[in-house]
This record gives structure tokens, sequence and C-alpha cells, in this order.
């Protein structure tokens, strides 16, 4: 056998192996320890789940976060160099378990986000002098690259504060009107907010043209002029203090 | 350009999560610092902050887990990269992993899987080897592994695969004492024999570590403070290579840092007492 085959081998039983006494077909001595192998994959990456979604495993309690934890591994075997990015699915797993409480769903969603942005890129926080004489028109905003954004249905957020601050946990509720939650990183530490429909779509038409003045042009078609172009100056402001838009480019001129 | 692995003799500990404070507020008597390298392969945030920081109080050394240079589908770039983008910036005494594989046709295990000690193996692993020298631009250190299986067809025994590999590679080593005793008493070889199997030039930084006795086999698990068969060993160890760079890992049950450092005093004094009666080869 050569070397090749037996880590095709080996990988294959690993994420296969029924129990302690299912040995791969690799001729070998000391056989017993292809159980620590075993047990020592299944127990990383249950530790792995339970260290990247702390505040689910505490709202399903540990006994069904493990058989969530089983299920995953067992359709979805890691792939990336880092152990950081295993959990990168277990929102859609936890959907496909508990299709009724999308609540779970957004709540593993948002751990994900925020582990995520807080090993983000840094950035520089926009100063207002960076602003100043800027010819609006020909602005292009940059927004942070911790940002995460997710439609929201739910109050998964109250979950997670209440979770996350050891409050009595609410009951989760469906939103009268879905929304968006927005995670990013100012600092060191990972931000969670919870935006109404209007916000969350002028995010979404921000994140996927960075232009001003189309932007602003979608705040107008949608609330009309005066209120558009108004809410696109309250909107910049609030962004650029709380770290979300981190740089203007302005054509011809290069960033800020 | 290939930087050599320096000589370096002191003791440190593996920086964890658990004395970021102490590290960062207090002066730590350590004389070196290592990390994993993959918990701080990030974009950015509070890791690489804390590195920093670090780094301007101590030397540091990169211990990764991750490289698997035992792959035979060979070595993942975009791993390899990020990890030279780390060393770059952090500028480490050592950059290390283990002699042993994670990874196959895009699986990744992320446990320290064993090698057949074969030819085959020991001409793969030094291809893999000279590729990750080659983009980092310095020599490595590589660990032996503790294992809880041996395959059949092997045609050397481990330290002869260490000190070959080393040899054709110019890597050094990073003996793992511990993994020595570890892998000893689970396939029955005589640890002395590794020791004095190795090529002491070669050895640039040594590991010590607790274990915990599984069902039949010994594993290594990091959890316990060493006792007293290995720093037994590591007396051993220091009186066959002299002064070189040791330190204790701890992963789980990790205690306060002054308990790890009464246990770095021990290292502290067996190794200087074993490092002065050295043996002459």
């Amino acid at each position: 056998m050569n070397l090749a085959e037996l880590q095709h081998r080996f990988g294959d039983w690993l994420t296969d192996a029924t129990g302690e006494d299912d040995k791969p077909s690799i001729p070998s001595q000391a056989n017993a320890g292809f159980a620590v192998y075993c047990n020592n994959y299944r127990a990383q990456l249950i530790g792995c789940l339970e260290a990247s979604y702390p505040q689910v495993a505490r709202w399903i309690g540990a006994d069904a976060f493990r058989e969530a934890a089983i299920h995953h591994i067992g359709i979805h075997p890691p792939r990336s160099w880092t152990l950081d990015q295993y959990g990168v699915d277990f929102p859609d797993t936890v959907f496909a378990l508990y299709p009724r409480n999308p609540d779970l769903y957004e709540l593993a969603w948002i751990e994900w986000a925020l582990a995520e942005a807080f090993v983000s890129a840094d950035t520089t926080p926009l100063t207002t002098e960076a602003l100043a004489n800027v010819d609006w028109d020909a602005v292009t905003l940059t927004l942070t690259p911790s940002l995460r954004v997710h439609e929201a249905t739910t109050t998964a957020d109250d979950l997670w504060f209440a979770l996350d601050t050891e409050a009595e946990v609410p009951e989760g509720e469906m939103l009268d009107q879905p929304g968006g939650f927005v995670i990013w990183r100012k600092g060191f530490r990972s931000q969670l907010k919870r935006v109404d429909a209007a916000d969350y779509a002028a995010l979404l038409a921000l994140r996927s043209d960075g232009r001003f003045a189309a932007w602003c042009d979608v705040l107008v078609e949608r609330l009309g002029e005066h209120h558009g172009i108004a809410r696109a100056g309250t909107l910049l402001a609030e962004w650029i203090g709380a770290g979300i838009v981190v740089d203007v480019e302005i054509e011809n001129q290069g960033s800020s | 350009m290939r930087t050599p692995p320096p000589s370096f003799s002191g003791y440190g500990l593996g920086l964890r999560k658990e004395h970021y404070r102490d590290f960062l507020d207090t002066d730590v008597p350590v004389d070196f610092v290592e990390v994993i390298s993959e918990n701080f392969m990030v974009d950015g945030g509070q890791p690489r902050d804390i590195l920093r920081r670090v780094r301007e109080k101590h030397p540091v050394a990169l211990h990764g887990v991750s490289l698997s240079i035992g792959s035979s589908d060979g070595l993942d770039m975009a791993y390899l990269r990020r990890l030279k983008s780390l060393a770059d910036d952090v500028q480490p005494l050592f950059v290390s992993d283990h002699l042993s594989w994670s990874r196959i046709a895009g699986f990744n295990s992320h446990d320290l899987l064993p090698l057949p000690y074969t030819e085959e193996a020991l001409a793969l692993v030094c291809r893999n080897i000279e590729t990750a020298q080659d983009v980092l631009g310095r020599a490595m250190l590589f660990e032996n592994p503790s294992s809880y299986v041996a395959f059949d067809g092997a045609t050397m025994n481990e330290w002869d695969f260490l000190a070959e590999m080393s040899r054709r590679t110019g890597c050094g080593l990073l003996l793992d004492v511990n993994n020595v005793y570890v892998s000893a008493n689970n396939h029955g070889f005589d640890a002395h024999a590794f020791l004095r199997g190795i090529p002491a030039d070669r050895v640039r930084q040594v590991h010590l570590a607790g274990h915990t006795q599984g069902p039949g086999l010994l594993i290594d698990t990091h959890d316990h403070p060493v006792c007293d068969d290995v720093w037994a060993l590591y007396a051993t160890a220091m009186a066959v290579l002299g002064p070189v760079a040791t330190m204790i890992e701890r992963d789980d049950d990790i205690p306060p840092l002054p308990e790890l450092l009464a246990e770095l005093d021990t290292a502290r004094s067996i190794g200087t007492r074993s490092a002065d009666h050295r043996e002459v080869a």
C-alpha cells in the first residue's frame, strides 16, 4: 500500500467509522490506537462547534446541541486548514433540524457573523477632516470589511443579548415586518444591531454600489427627493460614527 | 535565500488566552513564548493586536498544527502564504510544525496523523519541507508527534527518519520529550535510543507536556503537569543536547500562570544541571 492509498483509506475511515471496534483496512500494529484518532476527530469537532455557538447551545440545551453537532459532523467533514471555519455551515444544519424555529437559525447566523467580524481586517476610523470639501457626486463609500448583513425575520438579536448577559431569555418572536441584522467590528468589539426594512435596503444598496450619488438615487426613489436626501445624510453620519463606513474614495483622487 | 534556525537557549511557555492579561500587564519571567500559528493567521482584530504587543516584550516562536507536511497530495499553498505573512510580521524565533499529516483530497482531519516510516514517505516529506522552506524563506523545525498506531512496512525507526529528514532538507528538529515518552510506551521502543538517535546538533527547541493514561495507551493530552518519568527523560535529553530552548505546553485544564512558571523553574533547574553534565559523543 503506498502512502496516498494509506491516507485516503485513513481519511475515509475517520469520516465513516461506526464505532470503537471499526478499524480501517490498513496493515498496522497497535490497532487499538485507531480508536484514539477516531475519538480525537469527533471530540475536536464537537468542541469546535460548542466554542463557535455557545448561545445556541445554551438555548437548546447541551444534549440537543450535541445531537445537532453529531448530525453536522456526519454530513460536513472539515475541509478548511483552520478549525475556525468549521462551523460556517452550522446555521444551515440548525435550520434543517429545526425548520419551525427561524429564531434559532437566525441566532446561529448572529453567532457566526460576530465571530467572523471579530477577526476581520483592521480599518482606520474615518475623520471629519477627510470629509471636508468633498464633491459628493464623485464619492464612493467604502464599507468596513467586517460588515455582515442578513435578513431579520425574528427577534433573535434579543435572544442573543439575553443569553450573552445571562439575563432572562425572552420567547423568540416573528417580526411584524422583516428587517435586517447588521454585524460589524468597531475597535476590537463585534457589534450587533437590528435595523428596519428601509435601513436594511439602504445598506444593501450601498454594499452593491458604493457610489454616493447612486445610493442617494435609491433612497430618493424609495422615499421621495426631500426625505430620501435627508435620510442619506442621517444614515451616512450614523454609519461613519459607528465605523460601518470607513473610507471615502474620490474619483481620480484615491481614498481619503 | 533561506535563514537557518537560530541557536537559542532559554525557557518559555505557550501563550494561551487564559494568560493574555498576565503577559500584557506584567513582566512574566520567560525567555520566549510560543503561539499556535493558526490562532493568529487571521486578517486582524484583537488576536493580532495581542500578538504584536506580546512580541514587543518577548521573542515569539510560531508553532503550527495544520501544515500537514506528510500529505501525499502536497501542501496547501494558500495556508503557506498566510503562514509566511504572519512570520514576516512577527519575525519569530522559530517556525515549527509536526512530522505528521492531516489533509488528503481536500478533507482535513485537524489531527496529527502518523506517517509510515518508509523511504517513500521520507522522500515525500522532504519534498514538502523544501517547498515550505522555500516559500517561508527560512528553515523550519519539525516535531516528533505522539502516535497511537504504527504501520506495517516501515523500513526505519522514527529517529532515523527524523535524522535523515533533517540531513536532506536542513530543517531543524523540535524534540517533544513527552511525545517520545508516550510513543515509546505505546509502541514499545526505547526512549533513550530515540534521544541518542536524533542528531543533537539539529535540535533547536524542546517541548514538555503532560499526558493521560488511556485504555492500554498513553494519550498526549497536554492537560496535566509534566510527570516524573518525563522529567527524568528531559534530564537525559539535556545531557545529550546541551543548552536548548525549552518550553512547557499546556492546552487544557490550564492552571493560573504561577503554577506553570513553577513548572518552568523545574525545567530550568533540570536543564541547567543536565547541560552542565553534557555527554560528549
